[in-house]
């Protein structure tokens, strides 16, 4: 059952992506999506007997190399943590699936994307069941390539295709890390095996090796480059620049790859490799610091950001942040619940944004939003379920799992821990903030919709448009501009309409999730004895440490639904009781304000200090190349030949006489030296 | 003095190269140029016969005979390819024979 809930993907990958043709594109769309939604129910049973009785094994496929002491082979490690990421992973592909023949029906090239998505489910399972470093590393680059593809579907927009590369550039820097702590761990353990480098791990703790002629310890070096890895493909601070970019793709990619999965196989490395971090105290500390920051830093920015799916990207940074300091302080369990659940109200989020886009003619921008909700009531609902889920609120998904980061960023009792329980909290606060301007901005007050250019196109475009009403699908697009002034409403004559079923059900279903996901998963995923038999020692599960999270002060599990409260009071105060407050605080806070919407300076700051300088250098180089190597080499080979060719035309005359003056010259020249060799 | 066989090698260089510079230096008509290559291959049967006199070989003779033999099959070819050439051009001048400049 595991190798096909591995390969199915694949094989559904190449026969849409090369038979699209052969096929057309609704055999195309049907083969990907119902292989990944039976890989999903699959998943779902291997889960729910992994849930029963706990398994660890190891399915061998084939080998795939071999060079001296490394031997690689191609197979599959299946445990809980394998499971969990499993159900994640096919369960929210399969519905990104469901949901994008709705969202992309307008798409010509669809059997393309529906192939991307496969490949990537694909990469994606391949990453979590892999059981050695290299295979993980396969799938890594995976995902990597699949989201670059996806980020830059629509390529000819030339914003897109920026965005890809961003995204691939910057990942490279995290991959080069990663791989430097593959070769590592190979130095150190003698294996890229997962397995017996665990086992090792303990044992090899204070080993030290040299670097640049000074001991360092050899564990933390390892782990501190996988976490450099883990920054990348899950966007911590300081490798996260390309996250916010990457909303470039279509929204389902957004949902499935910068949401729910691609962007937590950081958080899974570290839950992976947990027994190695637990011997290197130092690199966990700096996952704890890095989580935090991350945390903090990206809800500062989404509380300004006016793009929706902006908004969503940063608070997907920001959840990841919790995700990696709850790893940092030794909470795997939590760590691995709060990616659990977010994949679930966080895909509901993004698809949720993607029907509003979609209502709203792909107008992304939430100025030109408001009042939605009586317009697309089921959008509105499951958004509502999803914001509740993420701001924490009983008995939400996100209550569970932020709780249990928070708590046991508390109860780990360090200097680290703590400064994560305060940025988590101060997070907290602004994730509710900014998740219920979001909502508010988008479906209370009174539309704003008539300042859209999207929307104004909308009546040029799709004037006849069975959506459009009746009165306006005879106006002509001059008409409808006229219209757009004369309605008082601020709708501009707009009518945004319900999405189809295939995107209402994903929805649906996600918003399920996210209700009863943290409530049906907590006791699994982190209570000191159902969990520790859940997880059966596939990440390290210290009881004790569990214990300790429920043992913690009332005030300290007050404080996230404090949070949450306190962020809707907020929210409701800036953009319903006092709408001109926003305005005011940016004039009176321009330079914080200016600091947030320039996302920290961060683009800036990597523009200057990275980018162009290495303009710099290339132009230095170029120039060389241009004229040193060119000069001499290829263009300097090319005029010779063309300067010889022009003397060489010169003898051509066309002249008999020539001819034969040249034909003696060469005899007599031929005979000379051969008479004069001689002597 | 008597005439040894370095005054037939003169005899023949001087030959061959008034031949040549015919080639060369005529402007005029391809006529001259058939009659020039006549003469080069003249200076180089003197040579043949000379030196098959005073090496007491026959068969620098026997080439030469053959020699003459293709010399005149060449020139009654030539001058039927002449006779074609000015039916066609109108002329037999050197220098507006120029068509083999590709």
């Amino acid at each position: 059952m595991l190798p096909i809930v591995l390969l199915a993907p694949l094989v559904a990958a190449i026969v849409a992506g090369f038979g699209r043709d052969a096929l057309g594109a609704t055999v195309a769309k049907a083969v990907t999506t119902l292989t990944v939604i039976g890989c999903a129910l699959l998943s779902w049973i291997l889960f729910a007997a992994q849930v029963d009785a706990p398994v660890h094994e190891t399915v061998k496929l084939m080998d795939w190399f071999t060079s001296g002491d490394l031997n690689v082979a191609w197979s599959i490690r299946f445990d809980t943590l394998t499971a969990v990421m499993l159900v994640v992973v096919t369960s929210v592909a399969a519905l990104v699936h469901l949901y994008s023949w709705g969202y992309m029906a307008e798409d010509p090239d669809q059997p393309r994307f529906f192939a991307y998505l496969s490949l990537f489910t694909f990469a994606m399972l391949a990453l979590v069941t892999a059981d050695n470093l290299v295979q993980l590393f396969f799938g890594w680059e995976g995902v990597g390539l699949a989201s670059y593809l996806l980020i830059g579907f629509w390529y000819y927009k030339p914003s897109a295709n920026a965005a890809a590369i961003k995204a691939f550039v910057v990942n490279r820097v995290g991959d080069f890390g990663f791989a430097l702590g593959i070769f590592g761990a190979y130095l150190l353990f003698g294996t890229v095996q997962i397995t017996p480098i665990l086992a090792q791990a303990a044992a090899m703790h204070g080993t030290t090796i040299m670097f640049l002629g000074a001991p360092v310890d050899a564990l933390t070096c390892v782990c501190l480059l996988l976490f450099l890895g883990a920054c990348g493909k899950s966007a911590q601070l300081g490798l996260h620049t390309w996250l916010p970019d990457a909303m470039e793709g279509p929204t389902p990619v957004s949902a499935l790859i910068h949401a729910a999965t691609m962007v937590t196989a950081g958080v899974f490395l570290v839950c992976r490799m947990s027994p190695l971090f637990e011997a290197a105290p130092y690199a966990l500390t700096v996952v704890t610091y890095v989580g935090a920051a991350t945390a903090l830093m990206a809800a500062t920015v989404g509380t300004v950001q006016t793009d929706i799916k902006r908004v969503i990207a940063y608070s997907t940074m920001s959840q990841l942040g919790y995700m990696f300091f709850a790893a940092g302080v030794s909470a795997y369990g939590a760590a691995m619940f709060h990616l659990f659940t977010h994949a679930f109200f966080k895909a509901l989020l993004f698809l949720g944004a993607g029907s509003v886009i979609h209502a709203m003619h792909h107008e992304q921008d939430m100025k030109f939003y408001g009042g939605l909700r009586k317009a697309i009531p089921f959008t509105f609902v499951v958004m509502l379920i999803g914001t509740l889920a993420i701001t924490g609120v009983i008995p939400f998904a996100g209550y569970f799992s932020k709780d249990a980061t928070l708590e046991a960023a508390f109860a780990r009792g360090t200097e680290a821990g703590y400064v994560a329980f305060v940025c988590g909290s101060l997070a907290a606060l602004l994730t509710s903030f900014y998740s219920w301007r979001l909502i508010l901005l988008t479906f209370a007050g009174k539309p704003r919709w008539a300042g859209s250019e999207n929307i104004a196109h909308a009546h040029g475009d799709h004037g006849a448009d069975a959506h459009a009403p009746a009165a306006e699908g005879t106006t002509d697009s001059a008409h409808a501009a006229v219209d757009t002034h004369g309605v008082p409403d601020g709708t501009g004559g707009y009518h945004p309409h319900e999405s189809p079923p295939s995107m209402l059900i994903p929805l649906a279903l996600l918003a399920l999730g996210a209700v009863f996901a943290g409530w049906l998963g907590h006791a699994l995923f982190t209570d000191p004895e159902r969990a520790a038999r859940f997880w059966n020692g596939a990440i390290v599960f210290a009881p004790a440490r569990y214990a300790a999270i429920e043992a913690v002060p009332a005030w300290v599990s007050m404080i996230p639904t404090g949070a949450w409260a306190l962020g809707l009071l907020i929210a409701l105060n800036s953009y319903v009781w006092n709408p001109d407050i926003p305005a005011s605080f940016a004039q009176t806070w321009r330079g914080l304000y200016q600091f947030l919407v320039r996302k920290w300076y961060f683009d800036e700051l990597y523009d200057t200090v990275f980018l162009k300088p290495a303009f710099a250098i290339g132009r230095l180089f170029w120039r060389g190349d241009k004229q040193a190597i060119d000069a001499a080499g290829a263009d300097g080979m090319a005029k010779l030949v063309t300067g010889a060719s022009v003397g060489a035309r010169a003898f051509q005359s066309g002249y008999l006489a020539t001819y034969a003056l040249v034909m003696l010259v060469g005899v007599a020249a031929a005979a000379s030296w051969l008479m004069f060799r001689g002597i | 003095m008597s005439i040894g066989l370095e005054h037939y090698l003169w005899v023949g260089a001087i030959l061959f190269v008034l031949g040549v510079s015919g080639i060369m230096l005529n402007r005029k008509n391809v006529i001259i140029i058939l009659m020039s290559i006549e003469m080069i291959l003249l200076g180089v049967n003197i040579n043949l016969v000379a030196f098959s006199a005073f090496l007491h070989d026959l068969t620098g003779q026997v080439l030469a005979m053959f020699v003459l033999t293709v010399a005149a099959a060449e020139a009654a070819i030539g001058l039927a390819i002449l006779v074609l050439y000015f039916r066609n051009r109108g002329t037999i001048a050197v220098d507006d024979v120029h068509q083999m400049k590709g």
